[in-house]
C-alpha cells in the first residue's frame, strides 16, 4: 500500500508492517502447498519441514503484534490509516491460524504416509486444497491493490470448499463402513478436509477485512456456508 | 435562565421561539469577510444542545473566525462582514435589535490562553452576574460564586483563598477561574477557542473532564488543532478547509470512515 504521510517515518513504519503481513502471506501460501505436496507424494521430510519452519510464521504473528501496538501507542492513526492497521492485527492472526492448519496436515502426514490410500479421495483433498490456495493467492493480491472487487469474489467462492468437504465427509464415512481397516486413515484424512475446509474460513474472514479496509464497512450481507457436514449422516 | 437576545422580544424567552429540532444553534449560508478577502464560504451546519461539537481544520481554515460569529465577537473586528443566518433557539442573532451584550451572556466563550482579569478570584467570577445585574445581594453573588467554581472543578483548590489574584493560580487553574467565570452568568452555549492548547496533559486532561461533565447543563462548540482532544471529548465533528466546512458528522465516522478525502487528508496527517 502506498502512504505519504507528513511525518516520513509512519511511512516507514506502515511499510514495515506490510512488508512483514507480505513475508507472512508468502510463506503460508508456501506451507501449505507444500503439507500438500507431502501427503501426495508421501513425503515425510517435507512434511517435517512443514512442521518446522511454523515458527517462522509465529514469529512473523508477534511482530505484527508489537508494530501494531507501538504504531497505535505512538502514531495514533485515524481513518483509513486506523483502519489499515487494525486489519493487519486481524490479518495476521487469521494467517497464523492457516499455517497452524498446514503444520498439522503435515503432522498427519508422518501417520498416512505409513497406510494404504484410501480410495480416490486425496483427488479430492487436492482439489480443495487447490481452490484454498487460489484463494489466498488472491485474497493477498487483493490486499496488496486494495481491491474489494477481488475480496468480495473470493468471500464468495469458499461455498465451493465447503461443498467439497461435506462431500469427502460422506465419502470417508462410506470407506470406515465399508472396512473397518480404514478407520484410522480415513479419520486423518477427515481431519486434513475439515484443516482446510478451516483455512477457507480464515481466507474468507482476511477477504471481509480487506472490504473493511477499502470500504470502511464489514459486507453487510451474511456469507452463505455450505458446510453441511455437521448434518451429514450414513444409514 | 434565558436571557432574551431581541430587546424588543423581552417578553418572548427564548425557548417560546420556533425551534422543534434539537438544535441549540443553526447555521444556513454563512459567508465572512475580511475587506475584500473571503474568509468563510457558504458554512451550514446545525449545532445539537448539550452535546460537544468539535471545529478542525488546519490555520487559517476559517474555524476560528466560524467559533466568534456565534457571539457576534467578529462585530469588534474591523473591516469584518458576516452574511447568512445564524439563529440560536430559532432567533437570528443577526437581527436587528439584537442585544449584544445579551447574546454574549446566552453564548460565552474561553480562549486559547488563560486571560483571568487582574483582580482576586472571587470578583473574577462575581463580575459577569454583576454586570448583567444578577444578583441583589452578597448571599446570591457567594452562591453564584462558589457554584461556578465547584462546576468548574475549581473550588476545592481555591476555597481557601478567595481573595488571592487570579493571576496566582497555575495556568490550568487559571482556564477553569476563565471557565467559572464563563459559566457564571449561567450561558447556554460555551465557545471554546483551543481552551488546552496552553496547558500540560494533565491540565489537559482536567479540562476535558470538566467539558464532559458541562456539555450536560450547556451546548460546547470548541476550536481544537488536537485531533485526539476532538475524538476524546467531542460527539460531532466539522472539518474547516480553506474557509469550507467540508464535512460534518458525529465524531465516531469522522475519525473512523470520512467521506471527503480533504478530511481523511488532513486527520491522518497526509499532504492534502
Amino acid at each position: 500500500m502506498e502512504h505519504d504521510h507528513i511525518v516520513r517515518s509512519f511511512d516507514d513504519d506502515l511499510g514495515r508492517l506490510d512488508a512483514i503481513i507480505a513475508q507472512m502471506g508468502g510463506l503460508v501460501e508456501r506451507q501449505l502447498a507444500d503439507a500438500m505436496q507431502a501427503l501426495v507424494k508421501r513425503d515425510v521430510e517435507l512434511a517435517q519441514t512443514v512442521i518446522d519452519n511454523d515458527v517462522l510464521i509465529d514469529d512473523l504473528e508477534t511482530q505484527v503484534d508489537q508494530q501494531t501496538i507501538n504504531i497505535l501507542a505512538l502514531r495514533q492513526p485515524m481513518a483509513d490509516d486506523l483502519r489499515s492497521v487494525i486489519v493487519v492485527l486481524k490479518m495476521a492472526s487469521n494467517l497464523e491460524r492457516i499455517g497452524d492448519y498446514a503444520k498439522n496436515i503435515a503432522k498427519r502426514v508422518l501417520i498416512l504416509s505409513h497406510m494404504e490410500p484410501v480410495g480416490n479421495t486425496s483427488q479430492s483433498v487436492q482439489r480443495m486444497a487447490g481452490l484454498v490456495q487460489v484463494m489466498i493467492k488472491n485474497v493477498l493480491d487483493a490486499y496488496g491493490t486494495l481491491d474489494i472487487h477481488k475480496a468480495d469474489d473470493v468471500r464468495l467462492r469458499d461455498q465451493e470448499v465447503d461443498r467439497i468437504h461435506t462431500s469427502l465427509f460422506r465419502e470417508l464415512l462410506t470407506y470406515m463402513m465399508e472396512d473397518p481397516h480404514h478407520i484410522t486413515a480415513c479419520t486423518h484424512l477427515l481431519f486434513v478436509s475439515k484443516n482446510i475446509e478451516r483455512i477457507g474460513d480464515h481466507v474468507t474472514s482476511i477477504a471481509e477485512y480487506v472490504h473493511f479496509l477499502v470500504s470502511g464497512e464489514m459486507p453487510a450481507d451474511e456469507r452463505p456456508k455450505r458446510d453441511l457436514s455437521s448434518q451429514t449422516t450414513l444409514e | 435562565m434565558n436571557l432574551p437576545i431581541q430587546t424588543q422580544m423581552s417578553n418572548q424567552t427564548s425557548t417560546g421561539a420556533a425551534n422543534h429540532s434539537n438544535h441549540k444553534v443553526t447555521v444556513r449560508n454563512v459567508n465572512v469577510f475580511y475587506g475584500d478577502k473571503k474568509a468563510l464560504e457558504n458554512v451550514r451546519l446545525d449545532i445539537p444542545a448539550q452535546q460537544v461539537t468539535a471545529l478542525i481544520g488546519p490555520s487559517g481554515c476559517g474555524k476560528s473566525t466560524f467559533l466568534r460569529c456565534i457571539n457576534r465577537m467578529n462585530d469588534v473586528v474591523d473591516g469584518c462582514r458576516v452574511e447568512g443566518e445564524i439563529k440560536l433557539d430559532g432567533e437570528d442573532i443577526y437581527a436587528r435589535g439584537v442585544d449584544v451584550v445579551h447574546l454574549r451572556a446566552r453564548v460565552g466563550i474561553v480562549f486559547q490562553k488563560p486571560n483571568p482579569f487582574p483582580k482576586s478570584i472571587y470578583d473574577n467570577v462575581a463580575y459577569g452576574p454583576k454586570i448583567h445585574g444578577l444578583v441583589s445581594n452578597r448571599t446570591e453573588m457567594d452562591e453564584i460564586v462558589m457554584t461556578s467554581l465547584e462546576k468548574a472543578g475549581l473550588l476545592a483548590e481555591v476555597q481557601d483563598r478567595l481573595e488571592a489574584p487570579g493571576t496566582s493560580l497555575s495556568g490550568g487553574q487559571q482556564q477553569r477561574l476563565c471557565i467559572a467565570r464563563a459559566i457564571a452568568v449561567q450561558p447556554e452555549v460555551i465557545l471554546m477557542d483551543e481552551p488546552c492548547s496552553a496547558l500540560d496533559p494533565i491540565a489537559t486532561a482536567r479540562i476535558e473532564e470538566l467539558i464532559d461533565e458541562l456539555k450536560e447543563n450547556f451546548t460546547i462548540i470548541m476550536v481544537t488543532h488536537s485531533m485526539q482532544q476532538a475524538a476524546r471529548v467531542s460527539q460531532k465533528t466539522a472539518f474547516f478547509h480553506m474557509g469550507e466546512l467540508v464535512e460534518q458528522g458525529d465524531t465516531t465516522e469522522i475519525f473512523t470512515r470520512p467521506k471527503d478525502e480533504r478530511t481523511q487528508a488532513y486527520i491522518t496527517g497526509r499532504i492534502g
